[in-house]
């Protein structure tokens, strides 16, 4: 059914529609709607049976997702930033574990300095906890990731991260294509848990483990993930058949045929990549877009092949490798070593910085030059970075970097961009 | 299960055994019919307070529940001796994930089992300590908070033990330990610090908060059962002296247990929903340094650098205990 709605929201009804059995919420922006929507679904009676649970920390609502799930229970919950820090030793717990749980995280920057806005150094920070993480480009997308996840998970016994973009697009009243409960029935089968606490079948879970057996459960992990590679794409076209429309996946290509420069990214800036990207086609430039939905999984053949035959690509990503340079560019790399490809890294977007196509329409032109260095700082003011550095170096107690580039720029975040 | 010999004593009213009681009377732990929840084999110090209070509560908690328990256990060293891979001592369904959230992922076991319509099945979850009134004690209190149906078990051994005898907020005063080592002006664990979490506990109005010790048997095989017949957030502290940590000797755990109690430095009681409706009274009464001499952790207390102040400041805390929870029977003159 069609229907304009918020990101959140759109989210929340689809997860509902996942009959999850345990809720575990606390809030954090820019996550709280989805589980504020799901707490209501709950509390009314139209989400049953379904335990939603107030917890007090982060740490404690992946902690009850990882009990609720081992008690053999579809478990949901969500998280932004600081929150996915603060429970990031359950997080590896849970993957550990082999608990199948789907999170929400709504993608927002890390601090200090403290930042609600989007970027994505949230969830990449877990990148090697296990998890699986899919990227929403949409909240058509995001939905519908949701839907696929929870049977990726199960089928996998591996958590998920479905990750969208904190206020652009959970925050964002769009036109999305909820399905129906008979769809989702017919595509999310029953939680047949691999592993269940229960008195009728005692299980010891979570016992200690030495050398013996350690680097064994932890390939286990990985090789799960080799395995959703081959998965995705299935459970992506097994997606369309039901729901009739293209969601999910690995890798999606725009406009690539004949691009002798691509530009690959993550989320809803992909957006804005695709437009600047049609005007620069519309004057005869040979460029194309590589959207990544896999980031872990990361589908190495797969943006090989996306890139192969193009002469440069650059990544924009709204992450930074602090004292080296991008996360995801490095990933992509790996995937062309021995192509001789020119690869360029774009950080763009920390912190909720807009990324506005001008910036991109000169980025683009400079990468199709070959004229862009190997990290480019998209829009960075480096005026206010210079100004401190030399402040830095007059001055020893030079007193705290943030508020004094704030003063520097006297301006408030809410009349900038 | 088939027959199991049970060996049978009769040394004492607080014995395992005991014969000379009535069948009714005995402790479940003497019946063959008990589940042998945490099964021999395990690798428990000698003399290990912790593994015996857990297998008195838990087997106490199975027989409560028609054997329905889920436990839950912090990291720690009950997890560490029960469970070296690929072998298990618990016979009931047990998951171990972190130091800090035992509370937490009892609470989602027990949601799961509500959600599934399994209101038969009762959850436990168990920690040292450390897992529960320092690392786990966000968890603990927002499980206690939500009154999550939940009986949470801590075996207080006055600290880290696991990781080598270091100090938590329930090691008591003057104790040395890993991190408190009796050097310098105020050797051992500093006065005026510390958590009472049996308290603190009462004061989320639960429906139920007891301590014991695991030289009465009885007693708290009584509470578990108590803990059991209720439903909501339960916390039950269980006093188990550590031989390594403490520096006693692994024959003198049920000794020193009594004595802690009988000196008023470890206070037995029980209340409901915050008010306070029974407690052990003291038998006889003993000072708390004789429970303290047998224990190396104390020895910089006495012989030549004694020092009579330190020993009479936790005479002191001791003496309110019996005060406040009326440790003593009133005297008759």
């Amino acid at each position: 059914m069609l229907k304009q709605t918020e990101g959140s929201k759109a989210v929340a009804e689809a997860v509902a529609l996942c009959r999850p059995e345990v809720i575990c919420a606390y809030p954090i922006s820019p996550q709280t709607h989805i589980v504020e929507a799901l707490g209501e679904m709950v509390k009314s009676g139209s989400l049953t049976p379904c335990e939603f649970i107030n917890v007090e920390s982060e740490f404690a609502a992946m902690s009850v997702a990882i009990g609720a799930s081992a008690a053999g229970a579809r478990s949901y919950t969500a998280t932004a930033s600081q929150g996915l820090l603060f429970m990031a030793e359950a997080v590896y717990n849970a993957s550990g574990l082999g608990l199948p749980i789907v999170m929400t995280v709504a993608n927002r920057a890390i601090g200090a300095p403290i930042n609600i806005w989007n970027d994505h150094s949230d969830s990449l920070s877990q990148r090697d906890s296990g998890w699986m993480q899919l990227f929403a480009e949409t909240n058509q997308e995001a939905l519908d990731l949701h839907i696929q996840a929870f049977r990726l998970a199960e089928e996998l016994s591996m958590p998920i991260m479905v990750c969208m973009d904190g206020f652009i697009l959970t925050h964002a009243f769009e036109r999305v294509d909820m399905p129906s409960q008979e769809q989702v029935d017919s595509y999310l089968p029953r939680f047949e848990p691999r592993q269940v606490l229960d008195p009728a079948e005692p299980v010891s879970i979570g016992a200690m483990v030495g050398p013996e057996a350690f680097m064994e459960v932890r390939y286990l992990a990985h090789a799960k993930q080799m395995q959703a590679l081959e998965r995705i794409p299935q459970l992506s076209a097994q997606f369309k058949e039901i729901f009739g429309r293209d969601s999910g996946g690995l890798v999606r290509t725009y406009r690539t045929e004949d691009a002798e420069t691509i530009i690959i990214a993550m989320g809803s800036v992909l957006g804005t990549i695709k437009d600047t990207v049609d005007e620069m086609r519309a004057e005869g430039h040979k460029i194309g877009v590589l959207g990544i939905i896999s980031y872990r999984p990361f589908p190495l053949e797969q943006v090989k092949a996306a890139l192969i035959n193009c002469r440069r690509f650059v990544v924009l990503e709204k992450s930074l490798a602090v004292g080296m340079g991008g996360i995801v560019a490095t990933d992509v790399r790996m995937a062309v070593t021995g192509t001789g490809l020119k690869g360029y890294t774009a950080i763009a977007g920390l912190g909720g910085r807009p990324i506005t196509k001008a910036s991109l329409h000169q980025l683009f032109r400079q990468a199709e030059l070959d004229e862009l260095p190997q990290v480019t700082f998209l829009d960075l003011d480096w005026d206010a970075v210079n100004k401190q550095l030399e402040r830095e170096r007059k001055t020893r107690r030079s007193g705290p970097a943030a508020e004094n580039i704030l003063h520097d720029k006297g301006l408030v975040s809410a009349k900038f961009g | 299960m088939g027959f199991q010999p049970v060996k049978f004593y009769q040394t004492g009213t607080f014995t395992v055994g005991n014969r000379l009681l009535a069948a009714d009377e005995r402790s479940l732990q003497s019946g063959e019919t008990r589940s042998n929840s945490i099964n021999s084999g395990h690798r428990a110090c000698q003399g290990c307070g912790e593994a015996l209070g857990a297998r008195y509560a838990i087997d106490a908690a199975m027989a409560a529940s028609n054997n329905q328990v889920i436990a839950a256990n912090a990291t720690g060293c009950l997890e560490v001796f029960s469970t070296p891979y690929p072998e298990s001592s618990w016979q009931v369904p047990w998951i171990h994930s972190l130091f800090g959230n035992a509370a937490a992922v009892a609470t989602g076991i027990a949601a799961a089992m509500k959600v599934k319509g399994r209101t038969e099945v009762r959850v436990v979850a168990q920690g040292g300590d450390g897992g529960t009134t320092d690392i786990g004690f966000g968890c603990l209190s927002g499980m206690f908070e939500r009154n999550d149906d939940v009986l949470y078990i801590c075996y207080d051994n006055g600290g880290y033990m696991n990781t080598g005898v270091q100090r938590s907020s329930a090691t008591p005063p003057a104790a040395r330990t890993a991190t408190t080592m009796p050097v310098g002006p105020e050797p051992g664990n500093p006065f005026g610090q510390g958590k009472n979490v049996p308290e603190i506990a009462m004061a989320h109005n639960i429906p139920y908060v007891a301590t014991a010790t695991v030289a009465d048997l009885r007693d708290l095989e009584y509470k578990v059962r108590k803990a059991m017949s209720m439903h909501g957030a339960r916390y039950i502290q269980i006093f188990v002296p550590c031989p390594l940590g403490w520096g006693s000797a692994s024959h003198d755990t049920i000794r020193l247990a009594r004595m802690a109690k009988e000196s008023g430095t470890f206070p037995v009681f029980e209340a409901e929903y915050g008010e306070v409706t029974g407690v052990l009274k003291i038998r006889h009464k003993i000072s708390v340094d004789e429970y303290m001499k047998p224990q190396r952790r104390f020895a910089h207390l006495f012989g030549k650098n004694a020092n009579p102040e330190t020993i009479a400041r936790i005479q002191s805390i001791a003496d309110r205990n019996i005060r406040k929870y009326g440790l003593l029977e009133e005297e008759c003159n």
